[in-house]
């Protein structure tokens, strides 16, 4: 809250639908992980008003063919549309583009209780073509031990790596980081 | 600057970067429930995706910049070979699991080198794909790299089919760095890196990579084919053929 002049009625209004759109997006659930809201992982990254009166939500793509993205476009429009923010649009954000850095100290710590181990920061991911995984402990989320192995950068999502205990030999998922 | 002349010439390139993406995401995804364990059907089809997603956002570009009012669907699935500007290398067959990884790590290593240029394209929508697209490069590249660590320093057999997979791909890379009028006007207009400089960053990746994996570097030999320019291998209209099946068969439909 700004201690300066006090807001129009019109800023006030906008700034109260602003924080209701916020408040909307930060309700839903990712369809592949439902422990994440949209705004845990980052992906909204603005809610602006024009001077149209049109409130604008970018969206940024975790991955270009995540096949997710146009469903959770759907699901913040739906959440939109329910929470009554008024008029409103709805446009992918390409740049700067989506990195796993942007997802909140809320949304790693549910990641982690959802038992996926949550990404490094996205600088760690090696520039050159040798494994990103070396020299990096990726501890358990069941047994926390730190013996772990890579089994594939690729997992059952775009977002996810697949890796392996080596003592509770349990393999589990870790999000990619990028 | 002219609009009439660099629209169409911009079209092209983007249609190029677009294309490769969208025939190798195709034939990579061929290996759906193929593939020879389920982590690599997984590696395969999950670079399959990346590739389809770079693929859409760069075809919506380019029918944007055509402003004919094509988007990304039609553009991909209603053009003929002749139209298509990929890289003849991208079409070729998947061959064993061997040929792939190593038509993969040439192109995995090509895009990286030409997306980490693109981040500082004077196209600010170009540049912002590229930003994309290059993270998800870098773990394809890793992928690819990593089994061509393994077949070509594994066993006989598969030291032997990895080389001679490398003999009968690598006449097809020339043509990834033979610049022609399209790719030295987009370069001088700063859209492009120039291909001198993509060339040099994709040797030191793949030299790296081959001396890793004991593999012979092929010498480089004249080469017949252009797909850049829509001159292309018998491959690709088999591919264009199936993927293209339900759109021609059923024209504009949706699901």
């Amino acid at each position: 809250m700004s201690p300066v002049a006090a807001p129009s009625v019109m800023d006030a209004k906008g700034a109260a639908r602003v924080q209701a759109a916020w408040r909307a997006l930060g309700a839903v659930p990712d369809p592949e992980l439902p422990a994440l809201t949209l705004t845990d992982l980052g992906i909204v990254r603005s809610v602006n008003l024009r001077d149209d009166g049109t409130l604008e939500v970018g969206l940024s793509p975790t991955y270009t063919g995540c096949p997710a993205t146009d469903h959770i476009a759907e699901l913040a429009r739906r959440a939109l549309e329910d929470a009554g923010v008024g008029a409103f649009s709805v446009r992918p954000v390409l740049a700067p583009a989506w990195s796993s850095d942007w997802i909140t100290v809320e949304g790693r710590r549910k990641l982690e209780e959802y038992g996926i181990v949550p990404p490094s920061p996205a600088a760690s991911s090696a520039r050159t073509w040798r494994g990103a995984a070396a020299g990096l402990i990726v501890p358990c989320p069941r047994c926390r031990s730190a013996r772990t192995e890579s089994i594939s950068e690729f997992g059952s999502t775009p977002c996810k790596a697949l890796h392996r205990c080596l003592d509770c030999l349990e393999p589990f998922e870790r999000f990619k980081c990028i | 600057m002219n609009p009439s002349r660099e629209a169409p010439a911009l079209y092209r390139y983007v249609l190029r970067l677009g294309d490769l993406a969208l025939v190798l995401g195709q034939r990579l995804s061929e290996w759906v429930g193929h593939a020879p364990a389920l982590e690599e059907d997984l590696g395969l089809a999950n670079t399959a995706l990346d590739l389809v997603g770079q693929a859409r956002l760069l075809l919506a570009y380019a029918g944007e910049i055509e402003g004919r009012g094509r988007g990304e669907d039609e553009i991909a699935f209603l053009r003929d070979q002749g139209q298509y500007l990929n890289p003849t290398l991208a079409e070729q067959p998947n061959g064993d699991f061997g040929e792939t990884i190593v038509r993969q790590v040439l192109l995995d290593a090509f895009q990286l080198a030409l997306y980490e240029r693109l981040t500082s394209s004077r196209d600010a929508r170009l540049a912002a794909v590229a930003a994309k697209a290059v993270k998800e490069t870098r773990y394809h590249l890793r992928y690819s790299a990593g089994w061509l660590l393994r077949l070509g320093d594994g066993t006989e057999e598969s030291h032997a089919r990895a080389q001679r997979s490398l003999e009968r791909l690598w006449p097809y890379t020339v043509e990834l760095f033979e610049a022609d009028a399209l790719d030295r006007d987009m370069a001088e207009q700063g859209i492009a890196p120039s291909l001198e400089d993509v060339r040099s960053a994709w040797n030191r990746h793949i030299d790296e990579v081959l001396a890793e994996a004991t593999l012979a570097r092929p010498p480089d030999r004249p080469f017949t084919w252009f797909g850049k320019r829509g001159e292309h291998s018998e491959h690709l209209g088999y591919l264009l053929a199936e993927m293209q099946y339900t759109q021609r068969a059923y024209p504009g439909a949706r699901w």
